[in-house]
Protein backbone atom coordinates (compact mmCIF):
# COMPACT_ATOMS: atom_id res chain seq x y z
CA UNK A 1 0.00 0.00 0.00
CA UNK A 2 1.52 3.37 -1.21
CA UNK A 3 1.12 6.12 1.54
CA UNK A 4 -0.91 8.49 0.55
CA UNK A 5 1.39 11.37 2.18
CA UNK A 6 3.70 11.34 -0.74
CA UNK A 7 0.92 11.17 -2.88
CA UNK A 8 0.43 14.69 -5.37
CA UNK A 9 -3.13 15.29 -6.22
CA UNK A 10 -2.32 15.40 -10.06
CA UNK A 11 -0.64 11.63 -9.93
CA UNK A 12 -4.09 10.55 -8.51
CA UNK A 13 -5.96 12.52 -11.48
CA UNK A 14 -3.07 11.33 -13.98
CA UNK A 15 -4.05 7.37 -12.77
CA UNK A 16 -7.97 7.83 -12.76
CA UNK A 17 -8.28 9.38 -16.60
CA UNK A 18 -5.47 7.00 -17.60
CA UNK A 19 -8.11 4.00 -16.52
CA UNK A 20 -10.40 5.85 -18.62
CA UNK A 21 -8.36 5.15 -21.79
CA UNK A 22 -6.80 1.81 -20.78
CA UNK A 23 -5.98 0.12 -24.23
CA UNK A 24 -7.39 2.18 -26.76
CA UNK A 25 -5.53 2.62 -29.87
CA UNK A 26 -5.13 6.23 -30.17
CA UNK A 27 -5.30 8.94 -27.88
CA UNK A 28 -5.09 12.98 -28.32
CA UNK A 29 -4.08 15.28 -26.68
CA UNK A 30 -5.02 19.22 -27.71
CA UNK A 31 -2.95 22.51 -26.05
CA UNK A 32 -2.55 23.37 -22.59
CA UNK A 33 -3.25 19.95 -21.32
CA UNK A 34 -0.80 18.59 -18.91
CA UNK A 35 -1.96 16.44 -16.75
CA UNK A 36 -4.42 14.93 -19.25
CA UNK A 37 -1.20 14.61 -21.56
CA UNK A 38 0.51 12.15 -18.68
CA UNK A 39 -2.42 10.31 -18.50
CA UNK A 40 -2.10 9.36 -22.06
CA UNK A 41 1.28 8.87 -21.79
CA UNK A 42 0.83 6.49 -19.21
CA UNK A 43 -1.78 4.33 -21.05
CA UNK A 44 0.67 3.89 -23.63
CA UNK A 45 3.30 2.99 -21.34
CA UNK A 46 1.03 0.28 -20.09
CA UNK A 47 0.36 -0.89 -23.34
CA UNK A 48 2.90 0.17 -25.87
CA UNK A 49 2.15 -1.91 -28.77
CA UNK A 50 -1.14 -0.89 -29.13
CA UNK A 51 -1.78 2.72 -27.78
CA UNK A 52 -0.58 5.54 -30.25
CA UNK A 53 -0.61 9.20 -27.95
CA UNK A 54 -0.41 12.72 -30.45
CA UNK A 55 0.18 15.22 -28.77
CA UNK A 56 -0.26 19.07 -29.97
CA UNK A 57 2.91 21.26 -29.75
CA UNK A 58 4.80 18.46 -29.12
CA UNK A 59 7.78 17.56 -31.32
CA UNK A 60 8.11 13.44 -29.78
CA UNK A 61 4.75 12.82 -29.57
CA UNK A 62 3.14 14.23 -32.75
CA UNK A 63 3.40 12.18 -36.19
CA UNK A 64 1.47 14.55 -38.04
CA UNK A 65 2.35 15.43 -41.80
CA UNK A 66 -1.09 16.92 -43.49
CA UNK A 67 -1.29 20.31 -41.27
CA UNK A 68 -3.39 21.62 -38.65
CA UNK A 69 -6.26 19.63 -40.58
CA UNK A 70 -4.97 16.09 -40.20
CA UNK A 71 -6.13 15.77 -36.03
CA UNK A 72 -9.89 16.79 -37.29
CA UNK A 73 -9.89 14.13 -40.60
CA UNK A 74 -8.35 11.99 -38.68
CA UNK A 75 -11.09 12.58 -35.72
CA UNK A 76 -13.64 12.83 -38.60
CA UNK A 77 -12.40 8.99 -40.29
CA UNK A 78 -13.03 7.58 -36.37
CA UNK A 79 -9.68 7.19 -35.99
CA UNK A 80 -9.34 8.59 -32.75
CA UNK A 81 -10.95 7.06 -29.44
CA UNK A 82 -10.33 9.78 -26.82
CA UNK A 83 -9.60 13.55 -26.58
CA UNK A 84 -10.27 16.11 -24.05
CA UNK A 85 -11.94 19.40 -23.59
CA UNK A 86 -12.02 22.04 -20.51
CA UNK A 87 -14.85 24.90 -20.20
CA UNK A 88 -14.18 28.38 -18.38
CA UNK A 89 -17.77 26.84 -17.69
CA UNK A 90 -18.98 23.16 -18.31
CA UNK A 91 -23.24 22.94 -17.29
CA UNK A 92 -25.04 19.79 -16.22
CA UNK A 93 -26.07 19.38 -20.35
CA UNK A 94 -22.38 18.70 -20.47
CA UNK A 95 -22.44 21.80 -22.84
CA UNK A 96 -19.39 23.43 -22.55
CA UNK A 97 -17.95 27.23 -22.85
CA UNK A 98 -14.93 28.41 -24.25
CA UNK A 99 -15.74 31.83 -25.73
CA UNK A 100 -16.98 34.47 -22.82
CA UNK A 101 -19.04 35.34 -19.48
CA UNK A 102 -21.60 37.28 -19.75
CA UNK A 103 -23.03 38.61 -23.30
CA UNK A 104 -20.90 37.59 -25.73
CA UNK A 105 -21.17 40.70 -27.93
CA UNK A 106 -20.50 42.79 -24.96
CA UNK A 107 -18.30 40.29 -22.25
CA UNK A 108 -17.38 40.64 -18.64
CA UNK A 109 -14.94 38.28 -19.50
CA UNK A 110 -13.31 37.15 -23.02
CA UNK A 111 -11.57 33.74 -23.08
CA UNK A 112 -9.32 32.57 -26.20
CA UNK A 113 -12.03 30.69 -27.54
CA UNK A 114 -13.86 27.30 -29.36
CA UNK A 115 -10.54 25.93 -30.93
CA UNK A 116 -11.75 22.43 -32.31
CA UNK A 117 -14.17 21.31 -29.90
CA UNK A 118 -17.88 22.06 -31.67
CA UNK A 119 -16.38 19.26 -33.31
CA UNK A 120 -14.18 16.71 -31.71
CA UNK A 121 -17.21 16.76 -28.83
CA UNK A 122 -19.54 15.31 -31.70
CA UNK A 123 -16.59 13.09 -33.44
CA UNK A 124 -14.26 11.46 -30.74
CA UNK A 125 -15.97 8.69 -28.41
CA UNK A 126 -14.73 9.23 -25.28
CA UNK A 127 -14.22 13.25 -24.83
CA UNK A 128 -13.16 13.44 -21.23
CA UNK A 129 -13.74 16.94 -19.40
CA UNK A 130 -10.99 18.21 -17.77
CA UNK A 131 -11.82 21.43 -15.39
CA UNK A 132 -9.05 22.42 -12.30
CA UNK A 133 -11.58 24.49 -10.50
CA UNK A 134 -14.69 22.98 -9.56
CA UNK A 135 -16.64 25.85 -8.06
CA UNK A 136 -20.21 26.76 -8.30
CA UNK A 137 -18.17 29.67 -11.15
CA UNK A 138 -17.20 27.01 -13.09
CA UNK A 139 -19.56 24.14 -12.90
CA UNK A 140 -22.81 25.99 -13.64
CA UNK A 141 -26.37 25.78 -14.29
CA UNK A 142 -26.48 26.64 -17.59
CA UNK A 143 -23.48 27.95 -19.79
CA UNK A 144 -23.58 31.67 -21.17
CA UNK A 145 -22.12 30.10 -24.68
CA UNK A 146 -21.97 26.97 -25.95
CA UNK A 147 -19.09 26.59 -28.16
CA UNK A 148 -19.55 22.56 -28.15
CA UNK A 149 -23.27 21.00 -27.17
CA UNK A 150 -22.94 17.90 -24.76
CA UNK A 151 -26.21 16.50 -26.46
CA UNK A 152 -27.52 16.43 -29.80
CA UNK A 153 -30.55 15.48 -31.01
CA UNK A 154 -31.18 12.10 -32.51
CA UNK A 155 -30.77 12.50 -36.11
CA UNK A 156 -27.86 14.51 -35.64
CA UNK A 157 -24.47 12.06 -36.73
CA UNK A 158 -22.50 12.23 -33.53
CA UNK A 159 -20.44 9.19 -32.74
CA UNK A 160 -18.56 11.16 -30.10
CA UNK A 161 -19.31 12.52 -26.92
CA UNK A 162 -19.00 13.48 -23.09
CA UNK A 163 -17.47 10.62 -21.30
CA UNK A 164 -16.28 12.08 -17.56
CA UNK A 165 -15.71 14.93 -16.15
CA UNK A 166 -12.65 15.01 -13.68
CA UNK A 167 -12.21 18.15 -11.47
CA UNK A 168 -9.64 18.60 -8.41
CA UNK A 169 -12.44 17.19 -6.19
CA UNK A 170 -14.00 14.42 -7.85
CA UNK A 171 -14.75 12.59 -10.86
CA UNK A 172 -18.21 12.43 -12.41
CA UNK A 173 -19.51 10.10 -14.95
CA UNK A 174 -21.97 10.78 -17.99
CA UNK A 175 -24.90 9.39 -19.04
CA UNK A 176 -25.82 10.10 -22.44
CA UNK A 177 -29.12 8.69 -22.47
CA UNK A 178 -30.42 10.69 -19.81
CA UNK A 179 -27.91 13.62 -20.57
CA UNK A 180 -26.82 14.03 -17.32
CA UNK A 181 -23.87 13.83 -14.55
CA UNK A 182 -23.41 10.85 -12.32
CA UNK A 183 -20.79 11.15 -9.46
CA UNK A 184 -18.18 8.41 -9.83
CA UNK A 185 -16.06 9.12 -7.42
CA UNK A 186 -14.47 11.79 -4.82
CA UNK A 187 -10.88 12.42 -4.29
CA UNK A 188 -9.36 11.44 -0.79
CA UNK A 189 -9.40 14.80 1.15
CA UNK A 190 -12.62 15.87 -0.31
CA UNK A 191 -15.94 14.82 0.75
CA UNK A 192 -19.78 14.23 -1.12
CA UNK A 193 -21.18 17.24 0.89
CA UNK A 194 -18.01 19.36 -0.50
CA UNK A 195 -19.22 18.69 -4.16
CA UNK A 196 -22.66 19.40 -3.76
CA UNK A 197 -21.92 23.10 -2.03
CA UNK A 198 -19.12 23.61 -5.04
CA UNK A 199 -21.66 22.04 -7.82
CA UNK A 200 -23.60 24.59 -9.93
CA UNK A 201 -25.61 21.91 -11.72
CA UNK A 202 -27.76 18.83 -10.88
CA UNK A 203 -26.42 15.43 -10.88
CA UNK A 204 -27.47 11.92 -10.02
CA UNK A 205 -25.13 10.67 -6.62
CA UNK A 206 -25.73 7.00 -5.58
CA UNK A 207 -25.83 5.93 -1.82
CA UNK A 208 -22.37 5.07 -1.76
CA UNK A 209 -19.58 7.45 -3.29
CA UNK A 210 -16.35 5.58 -3.54
CA UNK A 211 -13.14 7.09 -3.02
CA UNK A 212 -11.08 7.71 -6.11
CA UNK A 213 -8.09 4.78 -5.77
CA UNK A 214 -4.64 5.88 -5.13
CA UNK A 215 -1.99 5.07 -7.65
CA UNK A 216 -0.08 1.85 -6.68
CA UNK A 217 3.58 1.68 -6.38
CA UNK A 218 3.99 0.45 -10.18
CA UNK A 219 2.05 2.96 -11.61
CA UNK A 220 3.39 5.88 -9.54
CA UNK A 221 7.01 4.80 -10.71
CA UNK A 222 5.80 4.78 -14.57
CA UNK A 223 3.94 8.01 -13.42
CA UNK A 224 7.89 9.70 -11.84
CA UNK A 225 9.58 7.93 -14.31
CA UNK A 226 9.07 7.78 -18.04
CA UNK A 227 5.89 9.48 -18.24
CA UNK A 228 7.71 12.74 -16.14
CA UNK A 229 10.10 12.53 -18.33
CA UNK A 230 8.19 12.17 -21.51
CA UNK A 231 5.73 15.46 -20.12
CA UNK A 232 8.86 17.81 -19.40
CA UNK A 233 9.38 18.19 -23.29
CA UNK A 234 5.84 19.29 -23.84
CA UNK A 235 4.99 21.00 -20.52
CA UNK A 236 8.82 21.65 -18.43
CA UNK A 237 7.27 24.26 -15.69
CA UNK A 238 4.70 21.18 -15.22
CA UNK A 239 7.61 18.87 -15.03
CA UNK A 240 9.57 21.20 -13.06
CA UNK A 241 6.37 21.73 -10.32
CA UNK A 242 5.10 18.25 -10.29
CA UNK A 243 7.71 15.97 -10.90
CA UNK A 244 10.88 18.14 -9.57
CA UNK A 245 12.67 17.27 -13.27
CA UNK A 246 14.69 19.39 -15.01
CA UNK A 247 15.54 22.29 -12.34
CA UNK A 248 18.89 22.88 -12.62
CA UNK A 249 18.51 23.16 -16.46
CA UNK B 1 9.82 32.22 -64.09
CA UNK B 2 12.09 34.74 -61.45
CA UNK B 3 9.75 35.69 -58.21
CA UNK B 4 8.71 39.35 -57.87
CA UNK B 5 11.43 40.25 -54.85
CA UNK B 6 10.90 42.89 -52.38
CA UNK B 7 11.67 44.11 -49.38
CA UNK B 8 9.71 44.43 -45.99
CA UNK B 9 7.75 48.03 -47.17
CA UNK B 10 7.95 46.76 -50.58
CA UNK B 11 5.64 43.78 -49.20
CA UNK B 12 3.45 45.88 -46.99
CA UNK B 13 2.27 48.09 -49.30
CA UNK B 14 0.96 44.78 -51.40
CA UNK B 15 -1.82 44.94 -48.80
CA UNK B 16 -4.65 47.79 -49.03
CA UNK B 17 -7.21 48.77 -46.27
CA UNK B 18 -9.92 46.26 -45.65
CA UNK B 19 -7.80 43.38 -46.78
CA UNK B 20 -8.47 39.82 -45.85
CA UNK B 21 -5.46 37.86 -44.98
CA UNK B 22 -4.72 34.25 -43.53
CA UNK B 23 -2.49 34.38 -40.93
CA UNK B 24 -1.01 31.21 -39.09
CA UNK B 25 -1.10 30.33 -35.11
CA UNK B 26 2.38 31.14 -33.14
CA UNK B 27 4.03 27.81 -33.46
CA UNK B 28 3.45 27.72 -37.47
CA UNK B 29 6.03 30.38 -39.09
CA UNK B 30 4.70 33.79 -38.09
CA UNK B 31 5.79 36.72 -40.20
CA UNK B 32 6.42 39.01 -37.12
CA UNK B 33 8.92 41.28 -38.83
CA UNK B 34 5.93 41.96 -41.58
CA UNK B 35 3.35 42.38 -39.28
CA UNK B 36 5.42 45.02 -37.59
CA UNK B 37 5.97 46.31 -41.06
CA UNK B 38 2.35 46.29 -42.03
CA UNK B 39 1.55 48.79 -38.69
CA UNK B 40 3.88 51.26 -38.93
CA UNK B 41 2.52 51.43 -42.57
CA UNK B 42 -0.92 52.67 -40.51
CA UNK B 43 -2.72 49.87 -42.52
CA UNK B 44 -7.01 50.13 -41.80
CA UNK B 45 -9.66 47.75 -41.20
CA UNK B 46 -8.15 44.44 -41.92
CA UNK B 47 -9.90 41.02 -41.83
CA UNK B 48 -8.01 38.92 -40.58
CA UNK B 49 -8.43 34.50 -40.43
CA UNK B 50 -6.46 32.68 -38.01
CA UNK B 51 -5.65 28.83 -39.49
CA UNK B 52 -7.15 28.26 -37.23
CA UNK B 53 -6.04 30.36 -34.19
CA UNK B 54 -4.13 33.24 -33.72
CA UNK B 55 -1.53 34.51 -31.65
CA UNK B 56 1.07 37.54 -30.99
CA UNK B 57 0.55 38.79 -34.70
CA UNK B 58 -3.38 39.40 -33.92
CA UNK B 59 -2.61 40.85 -30.37
CA UNK B 60 -0.07 43.63 -31.94
CA UNK B 61 -2.40 44.36 -34.99
CA UNK B 62 -5.38 44.97 -32.99
CA UNK B 63 -3.92 47.19 -30.25
CA UNK B 64 -2.56 49.55 -33.19
CA UNK B 65 -6.07 49.93 -34.74
CA UNK B 66 -5.20 47.87 -37.84
CA UNK B 67 -8.23 45.19 -37.58
CA UNK B 68 -11.59 45.66 -38.26
CA UNK B 69 -12.98 41.61 -38.13
CA UNK B 70 -11.30 38.99 -36.45
CA UNK B 71 -12.13 35.65 -37.85
CA UNK B 72 -10.89 32.51 -36.27
CA UNK B 73 -10.83 29.63 -33.25
CA UNK B 74 -9.44 31.36 -31.01
CA UNK B 75 -7.19 33.92 -30.12
CA UNK B 76 -4.20 32.77 -27.40
CA UNK B 77 -0.37 33.57 -26.22
CA UNK B 78 -0.32 30.36 -25.47
CA UNK B 79 1.73 30.23 -22.02
CA UNK B 80 2.02 33.88 -21.93
CA UNK B 81 -2.26 33.65 -21.13
CA UNK B 82 -5.03 35.79 -22.35
CA UNK B 83 -4.23 38.44 -25.55
CA UNK B 84 -4.65 41.80 -23.31
CA UNK B 85 -5.02 43.72 -26.55
CA UNK B 86 -7.74 41.52 -28.52
CA UNK B 87 -9.49 41.00 -25.18
CA UNK B 88 -9.75 44.69 -24.28
CA UNK B 89 -11.07 45.48 -28.40
CA UNK B 90 -14.08 42.41 -27.78
CA UNK B 91 -15.00 43.92 -24.04
CA UNK B 92 -15.14 48.07 -25.98
CA UNK B 93 -16.76 45.82 -28.72
CA UNK B 94 -14.29 47.74 -31.55
CA UNK B 95 -13.86 44.78 -33.31
CA UNK B 96 -16.29 42.39 -34.96
CA UNK B 97 -15.53 38.86 -34.01
CA UNK B 98 -16.33 35.71 -35.80
CA UNK B 99 -15.84 32.73 -33.55
CA UNK B 100 -15.75 29.74 -35.16
CA UNK B 101 -13.74 26.14 -34.66
CA UNK B 102 -10.81 25.17 -35.99
CA UNK B 103 -11.83 22.19 -38.97
CA UNK B 104 -14.78 24.61 -39.75
CA UNK B 105 -11.73 27.18 -41.05
CA UNK B 106 -9.59 24.30 -42.35
CA UNK B 107 -12.99 23.52 -44.50
CA UNK B 108 -13.80 26.63 -45.66
CA UNK B 109 -9.69 26.96 -46.75
CA UNK B 110 -10.66 23.65 -48.58
CA UNK B 111 -13.42 24.90 -50.27
CA UNK B 112 -11.85 27.99 -51.92
CA UNK B 113 -8.54 25.71 -52.44
CA UNK B 114 -10.74 23.51 -55.04
CA UNK B 115 -12.96 26.26 -56.60
CA UNK B 116 -16.19 25.28 -54.68
CA UNK B 117 -18.49 27.31 -53.20
CA UNK B 118 -18.71 25.52 -49.40
CA UNK B 119 -17.41 22.34 -48.19
CA UNK B 120 -19.79 20.04 -45.43
CA UNK B 121 -18.61 18.76 -42.08
CA UNK B 122 -19.46 17.04 -39.03
CA UNK B 123 -20.40 18.00 -35.58
CA UNK B 124 -20.68 21.91 -34.98
CA UNK B 125 -24.08 21.71 -34.69
CA UNK B 126 -26.37 22.78 -32.03
CA UNK B 127 -23.39 25.21 -31.30
CA UNK B 128 -24.06 29.02 -30.65
CA UNK B 129 -21.17 29.40 -33.02
CA UNK B 130 -22.76 27.72 -35.56
CA UNK B 131 -25.67 29.99 -34.82
CA UNK B 132 -24.02 33.14 -34.74
CA UNK B 133 -22.97 32.74 -38.09
CA UNK B 134 -24.16 33.61 -41.47
CA UNK B 135 -21.87 32.05 -43.51
CA UNK B 136 -22.29 28.40 -42.19
CA UNK B 137 -25.37 26.99 -42.91
CA UNK B 138 -26.74 23.56 -41.58
CA UNK B 139 -28.56 21.63 -44.79
CA UNK B 140 -29.19 18.22 -45.70
CA UNK B 141 -27.39 15.23 -46.89
CA UNK B 142 -28.33 14.67 -50.62
CA UNK B 143 -27.28 11.13 -50.57
CA UNK B 144 -29.62 10.22 -47.24
CA UNK B 145 -32.93 10.98 -45.31
CA UNK B 146 -32.83 13.07 -42.40
CA UNK B 147 -29.35 13.56 -41.66
CA UNK B 148 -28.56 17.54 -40.81
CA UNK B 149 -25.16 18.49 -41.77
CA UNK B 150 -22.90 21.92 -41.73
CA UNK B 151 -21.98 23.73 -44.91
CA UNK B 152 -19.17 26.18 -44.81
CA UNK B 153 -18.84 28.61 -46.97
CA UNK B 154 -15.66 28.98 -48.73
CA UNK B 155 -13.07 31.42 -47.21
CA UNK B 156 -11.23 33.15 -49.92
CA UNK B 157 -7.79 35.22 -48.32
CA UNK B 158 -7.17 38.16 -50.59
CA UNK B 159 -3.74 37.12 -49.08
CA UNK B 160 -1.94 34.09 -47.20
CA UNK B 161 1.10 36.28 -45.04
CA UNK B 162 3.87 33.92 -43.35
CA UNK B 163 7.13 33.30 -43.17
CA UNK B 164 9.21 30.46 -43.96
CA UNK B 165 12.26 29.29 -43.00
CA UNK B 166 13.72 28.75 -46.88
CA UNK B 167 12.43 29.74 -50.53
CA UNK B 168 14.43 30.04 -53.91
CA UNK B 169 14.97 32.83 -56.64
CA UNK B 170 11.60 31.34 -58.60
CA UNK B 171 9.39 31.99 -55.61
CA UNK B 172 8.86 27.96 -54.41
CA UNK B 173 8.70 28.40 -50.58
CA UNK B 174 9.60 25.48 -48.16
CA UNK B 175 7.58 24.84 -45.39
CA UNK B 176 8.11 21.24 -44.50
CA UNK B 177 5.22 19.92 -42.33
CA UNK B 178 3.68 22.83 -41.66
CA UNK B 179 1.12 22.10 -44.70
CA UNK B 180 -1.20 24.82 -42.71
CA UNK B 181 0.52 26.70 -44.82
CA UNK B 182 0.16 25.20 -48.04
CA UNK B 183 -3.63 25.30 -47.47
CA UNK B 184 -3.42 28.91 -46.67
CA UNK B 185 -1.43 29.71 -50.22
CA UNK B 186 -3.84 27.27 -52.48
CA UNK B 187 -6.79 29.32 -50.76
CA UNK B 188 -5.20 32.85 -50.95
CA UNK B 189 -5.99 34.45 -54.32
CA UNK B 190 -1.81 35.47 -53.60
CA UNK B 191 0.78 34.89 -51.15
CA UNK B 192 2.90 37.29 -49.45
CA UNK B 193 5.73 35.90 -47.81
CA UNK B 194 9.07 35.94 -46.02
CA UNK B 195 11.93 34.03 -45.92
CA UNK B 196 14.70 33.32 -43.70
CA UNK B 197 16.87 32.77 -46.32
CA UNK B 198 16.19 32.98 -50.59
CA UNK B 199 18.75 30.60 -52.18
CA UNK B 200 19.55 30.71 -56.13
CA UNK B 201 18.89 27.22 -56.78
CA UNK B 202 15.58 25.47 -57.58
CA UNK B 203 14.09 23.98 -54.27
CA UNK B 204 12.18 21.66 -56.17
CA UNK B 205 15.16 19.77 -57.85
CA UNK B 206 15.68 17.60 -54.52
CA UNK B 207 12.68 15.47 -54.09
CA UNK B 208 12.95 15.07 -50.61
CA UNK B 209 12.79 18.96 -50.32
CA UNK B 210 9.90 19.66 -52.99
CA UNK B 211 7.38 17.69 -51.19
CA UNK B 212 6.93 20.23 -48.30
CA UNK B 213 7.32 23.36 -51.07
CA UNK B 214 4.89 25.90 -52.20
CA UNK B 215 5.22 26.15 -55.73
CA UNK B 216 6.20 29.55 -57.01
CA UNK B 217 2.92 30.17 -58.86
CA UNK B 218 0.81 31.13 -55.49
CA UNK B 219 3.75 33.46 -54.76
CA UNK B 220 2.48 36.88 -55.35
CA UNK B 221 6.06 38.32 -53.76
CA UNK B 222 8.93 37.45 -51.41
CA UNK B 223 11.34 39.51 -49.10
CA UNK B 224 14.17 38.17 -47.20
CA UNK B 225 13.63 38.52 -43.52
CA UNK B 226 16.81 36.84 -41.28
CA UNK B 227 14.53 36.19 -37.46
CA UNK B 228 11.50 37.30 -39.58
CA UNK B 229 9.38 35.02 -37.05
CA UNK B 230 11.46 37.25 -33.80
CA UNK B 231 10.36 37.10 -31.34
CA UNK B 232 8.38 34.07 -32.04
CA UNK B 233 10.92 30.82 -32.96
CA UNK B 234 10.94 28.39 -35.86
CA UNK B 235 10.98 24.78 -35.15
CA UNK B 236 14.08 23.46 -35.79
CA UNK B 237 16.30 27.09 -36.66
CA UNK B 238 15.35 29.30 -33.50
CA UNK B 239 13.60 29.08 -30.63
CA UNK B 240 11.10 31.40 -29.20
CA UNK B 241 12.46 34.42 -27.37
CA UNK B 242 10.55 33.95 -24.00
CA UNK B 243 11.59 37.04 -22.52
CA UNK B 244 11.00 39.49 -25.53
CA UNK B 245 7.42 37.52 -25.59
CA UNK B 246 7.17 38.38 -21.94
CA UNK B 247 8.15 41.99 -22.09
CA UNK B 248 5.17 42.44 -24.50
CA UNK B 249 2.35 40.67 -22.65
CA UNK B 250 3.30 42.97 -19.79
CA UNK B 251 3.13 46.21 -21.26
CA UNK B 252 0.46 45.46 -23.70
CA UNK B 253 -1.50 45.19 -20.50
CA UNK B 254 -2.89 49.27 -21.27
CA UNK B 255 -3.50 50.89 -24.13
CA UNK B 256 -0.29 53.53 -23.38
CA UNK B 257 1.92 50.34 -22.51
CA UNK B 258 1.29 48.75 -25.78
CA UNK B 259 1.75 52.09 -27.88
CA UNK B 260 5.63 52.40 -26.28
CA UNK B 261 6.64 49.04 -26.56
CA UNK B 262 5.27 49.58 -30.73
CA UNK B 263 7.25 52.91 -30.63
CA UNK B 264 10.29 51.57 -28.88
CA UNK B 265 9.57 48.32 -32.16
CA UNK B 266 9.71 51.38 -34.63
CA UNK B 267 13.05 52.84 -33.13
CA UNK B 268 14.48 49.53 -33.26
CA UNK B 269 13.44 48.65 -37.07
CA UNK B 270 14.85 52.19 -38.11
CA UNK B 271 18.42 51.79 -36.68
Amino acid sequence: MSNSTDIRAEEILIAAIAEMLDGLPHIAVGASSPVPGAAAMLARARHPEKTRVSVLGSEDNNFFTDGGKELFDCAGQGRIDAFFLGGAQIDGLANINLVSVGDPDRPKVRFPGSFGSAYMYFTVPRVILFRLEHTPRTLVEKVDFISAPGTSEPNVYRPGGPYALITDRCLFSFDREKGRFRLASVHPGHTVEEIREQTGFGYDEPTDVPETPLPDAETLAVIRGPVAAQIAEIYPAFAADVFGLGKAA
Amino acid sequence: MDAIRLDLEGLAARVPDGAKIALPPDYSYCAMALVRTLISRGVKDLHIIGVPALGFQADQLIGAGCVATVETAAVTLGEFGLAPRFSSAIKSGSIRMLDGTCPAIHAGLQAAEKGVPFMPLRGVIGSDLEKRRDDWIVAGNPFEENDPILMVKAIQPDFAVFHAPLADRFGNVWVGVRRELMLMAHAAKSSLVTAEKIVDGNLLEDPVRAAGTIPGLYIGALAEAEQGAWPLGIPGSYDADAAELGRYVEMARTEEGFADYMAGMNKVAAE
